[in-house]
């Protein structure tokens, strides 16, 4: 949309806004110091909305709770811009200098009357009403998100959703105001900035633009492939198909993070050559033919990562690693060595330097500079440069020296995996405080707060089920099972399941997850899955030896 | 807001609107000590040893919180000064253990000549602070020093309170509750003498609603509260912090790029801060940034350094329970 992926605020700048759309994310558990600069904002009198299926740990402090159905994200959008337009609280002037599209994008949202909204999303229309006349008439406002939006078979509209209601109100681009994806992994801001993303060189760079893939060919004086890569569901694909039949893994665990993934693990078993990089023998490592042990990136070795406020920061290595562990980038050149082109043995600064004489967003940070300010946020251009607080300003100046931005009509979709009356209950997954991901780190520490994954479920569903706290039951998807206890949890509405997605050694979530993806970012629909649950007749301790039942065999 | 100036110690300094007083001190460069005031935190006034004399005021004020006002005259060297500071310090020296306290502090306890023994030797110790409830303090008989002792509270794996170190800052409450952590898992309880640092009912930290995150750690000036893994050590005789080294990087969770500063001893991370002075936490950090860097150095049973012993030690749990390490490859 604006050409560039990055959140455009500073996390400071959430402190003194006005209105707060916390959307799809249990910040205080997922991203817990970004929630401290939010709740000074709240403190500072900001209203906070936190839309959510859940009343999250987060949703608690909000002013109002919007406990919507898994998947109607869009639909409560579309509901929002109507009534924003219907009232004639759309910034007009903004519209006219800085956007295009408006006039389709707003004939697509008449007809989501309030009404309607309230009958896809489960809310009450004058709740949606109210949060939509109090962002549209915020001084200041922003909408923060996370994978509630993004891990879902439309993950792509949703994002384009939320972005047409900045610039249907003219929140972006000014202090305060903004759109802020707060990312997921320490570094998957700095990844994709560094061209891991299968259309983009560093920076940004289409790799499909002649002149951009030229000035990284006469320096690395080799072609570059001229046609963009697969994202990691289109791999899977492929592999699938057989057109990829070796895979070369670094610090990632797809036997265990892939939705479905006894079909994933299957896939990876089929390859012909696989090699893992990780610090430790995961269950992806264990189905390599080769494993290189790695040094931690964070502790181990120097280099830097980027924040969810565009920041660079340096990681410096405080520890030796262990045993044969190798720092990544030691690895990489020796492979490159090894297969004939090698560039020999460069240093983390050495490798940053030669990416600023590519990368214009990231010339002026040097190694010094870095260290000295304590992070520089792109872009910034020159040693003099001081760094961009926030995005897309220049929208608002005149005459507007850039493309106008397009407003992206979303067309609503629900959920692929259908709730029906075999499967009538809508699981969603998720992180908790203590843990990440498949646990592969977290699990490294005894975590006073951690308690067994377990199926949790709302007061009336679990009296429906006649189970009680601490029951096994069978969760069911149309893909798999697996055989977990049951925790009452008062922060879901009925009909509603949630699970932890830390521990797959001990219940794999991922055999029950849908592996419809989003087609422009590869996203898997993680959040919304159609189950059954079954009580058993026994206790975890007594429980027999089939605990999960996958389609392929392990 | 406009500027002010004011004179300190005969000096003129001009600062910000909104300064306070121990801002135009340090702007001269006239540090101030402080106990239970953060950059970080809002002042609670509580400490004492902050005050200053200025001119037309009945009583002391606190340097931290009071605004510096245009023209107003302070004194932070005068003979009232000195001798409040000093009692001050000596009241809790003679009552708490300070033995782990900053070197600055050490250094106004020096320049105020303070005596703690002076007060006389510190009374039996006796375990019931906890239990104690408003009016069941006596007066001494003023020959011996009465003390906050009582016994190490260690009921989990991440960190102790030693609350025989508290002077009861309030930092942690602090931080725990609105400056930072806005969890409110403790607060003060008891009056007077008795007062002291409790979560609700006195429950352990594991019934609490303590989210590990460690805040309370990071701000505690005294030692009172401490990563298990620096108790184990010191209990051990094995804490060496000249031989540490303290290395700036970045949280390797989620993608807020909270700033670490690694303290490492024997190639084995003992405890981990952040910088107070960094926009991304001001200093505060969750469970996983302070405390989950384990699988960096959890080697299973392969002890290579002199500490790993020590600090498996740390590992066990309040029943007693030794978590099985993950291997590494």
């Amino acid at each position: 949309m604006f050409g560039v992926g990055g959140g455009t605020c500073s996390y400071e700048e959430i402190e003194t806004t006005d209105v707060i759309l916390l959307w799809g994310s249990n910040a205080r558990e997922a991203h817990p110091i970004f929630f401290h600069h939010l709740m000074k904002g709240v403190r500072n009198g900001a209203k906070l909305y936190a839309i959510d299926p859940r009343r999250t740990t987060s949703a608690m402090w909000a002013d109002v709770w919007l406990g919507l159905e898994v998947g109607s994200d869009i639909a409560l959008a579309n509901t929002l811009a109507r009534e924003i337009i219907a009232s004639g609280l759309h910034h007009e002037e903004f519209i006219r200098h800085s956007t295009e599209g408006f006039e389709a994008y707003a004939e697509s949202v008449e007809p989501w009357t309030l009404q309607r909204g309230a009958e896809i999303t489960g809310l009450p229309p004058e709740v949606i009403g109210r949060m939509a006349h109090d962002y549209a008439t915020a001084e200041q406002a922003q909408i923060c998100w996370t994978l509630g939006i993004t891990e879902h078979h439309n993950a792509t509209d949703n994002v384009l959703a939320l972005i047409d209601l900045a610039l249907l109100t003219g929140h972006v681009g000014r202090y305060g105001s903004g759109l802020v994806p707060i990312r997921g992994q320490n570094n998957v801001q700095g990844g994709g900035d560094m061209g891991a993303l299968p259309n983009r060189l560093p920076g940004f760079q289409e790799i499909e633009d002649p002149v951009s893939r030229g000035k990284f060919e006469a320096l690395w004086g080799r072609p570059v492939p001229d046609t963009a890569g697969k994202h990691l569901s289109l791999m899977l694909e492929a592999m699938e198909h057989g057109e990829i039949t070796a895979l070369y893994v670094i610090g990632e665990n797809p036997a265990q993070s892939e939705a479905r993934s006894d079909h994933a693990r299957h896939l990876l078993r089929g390859l012909e050559f696989m090699v893992v990089q990780d610090l430790f023998m995961t269950r992806t490592a264990e189905l390599a033919d080769v494993v290189f042990p790695a040094a931690a990136g964070w502790a181990e070795t120097d280099g830097t990562v980027t924040s969810s406020e565009r920041r660079v920061q340096r990681v410096r290595k405080a520890l030796d690693p262990p045993g044969e562990a190798r720092d990544d980038l030691h690895i990489i050149s020796a492979l490159a060595e090894r297969m004939g082109r090698g560039w020999g043995y460069p240093t983390a600064e050495e490798v940053w330097d030669e990416l600023r004489s590519l990368s214009p967003n990231h010339a002026g940070m040097s190694y010094r500079r870095l260290a000295e300010a304590g992070g520089l946020q792109w872009p910034c251009y020159d040693e003099d440069h001081p760094g961009t607080l926030f995005l897309h300003g220049e929208l608002w100046d005149d005459p507007l020296p850039r493309d106008p931005a397009p407003f992206f009509p979303t067309p609503w979709a629900p959920p692929v995996d259908e709730l029906s009356e075999e499967y009538p209950i809508r699981l969603t997954t998720g992180r908790r405080l203590d843990s990440y991901n498949t646990g592969v780190q977290s699990g490294g520490y005894s975590s006073p707060l951690r308690t067994a994954v377990a199926v949790e479920v709302a007061p009336a569903d679990g009296a429906a089920l006649g189970v009680a706290e601490g029951d096994l039951v069978r969760v069911v998807s149309r893909r798999g099972s697996v055989e977990a206890p049951v925790m009452v949890d008062r922060s879901l509405r009925p009909g509603l399941a949630f699970m932890a997605v830390h521990d797959p050694d001990e219940v794999d979530v991922n055999l029950l997850t849908i592996d419809a993806w989003d087609p422009k970012s590869g996203t898997a629909e993680f959040k919304a899955t159609a189950v059954r649950i079954e009580p058993l007749q026994e206790d975890v301790e007594q429980r027999s030896g089939v605990r999960s039942v996958a389609n392929y065999p392990a | 807001m406009a500027e002010v100036t004011l004179a300190v110690d005969g000096t003129a300094v001009t600062v910000p609107g909104g300064s306070t007083i121990l801002d135009a001190c340090r702007a001269l460069g006239n540090d101030q000590p402080t106990l239970c005031y953060l950059d970080n935190l809002t002042p609670v006034n509580v400490c004492r040893v902050c005050v200053v004399e200025v001119e037309g005021n009945r009583t002391l004020v606190p340097s931290c919180s009071r605004p510096a006002e245009e023209g107003m005259e302070v004194a932070t060297d005068s003979d009232r000064v000195r001798h409040s500071r000093k009692m001050v310090y000596e009241f809790l020296a003679s009552s708490v253990e300070l033995d782990l306290v900053d070197e600055e502090t050490v250094a106004w306890m020096d320049r105020y000549g303070c005596d703690p023994d002076r007060y006389g030797l510190p009374t039996d110790p006796s375990g019931d602070r906890d239990r104690r409830k408003a009016g069941h303090h006596r007066i001494g008989p003023g020959t011996e020093a009465e003390t906050v002792h009582q016994p190490v509270k260690v009921d989990n794996e991440l960190y102790v309170r030693d609350y025989s170190r508290c002077i009861l800052c309030y930092k942690c409450v602090e931080a725990c509750g609105e400056d930072a952590q806005n969890t409110f898992a403790i607060a003060v309880a008891g009056r007077g003498f008795d007062a002291r640092i409790s979560t609700e009912f006195d429950t352990g930290l594991t019934d609490s609603a303590c989210v590990f995150c460690g805040n309370c750690i990071g701000v505690c000036p005294t030692g009172a509260l401490m990563f298990r893994s620096e108790y184990e050590l010191r209990q051990a005789g094995m804490w060496e912090e000249d031989g540490q080294t303290v290395t700036r990087t970045i949280c390797s969770y989620c993608g807020v790029g909270c700033n670490l500063d690694l303290h490492v001893q024997d190639n084995r991370i003992v405890k981990v801060t952040s910088p107070m002075d960094h926009s991304v936490t001001s200093g505060h950090l969750c469970i996983k940034g302070r405390f989950g860097y384990e699988y960096v150095q959890e080697l299973g049973d392969l002890a290579v350094t002199p500490i790993d012993e020590i600090l498996r030690r740390a590992r066990i749990d309040d029943r007693g329970r030794r978590r099985p390490p993950k291997s590494r490859a």
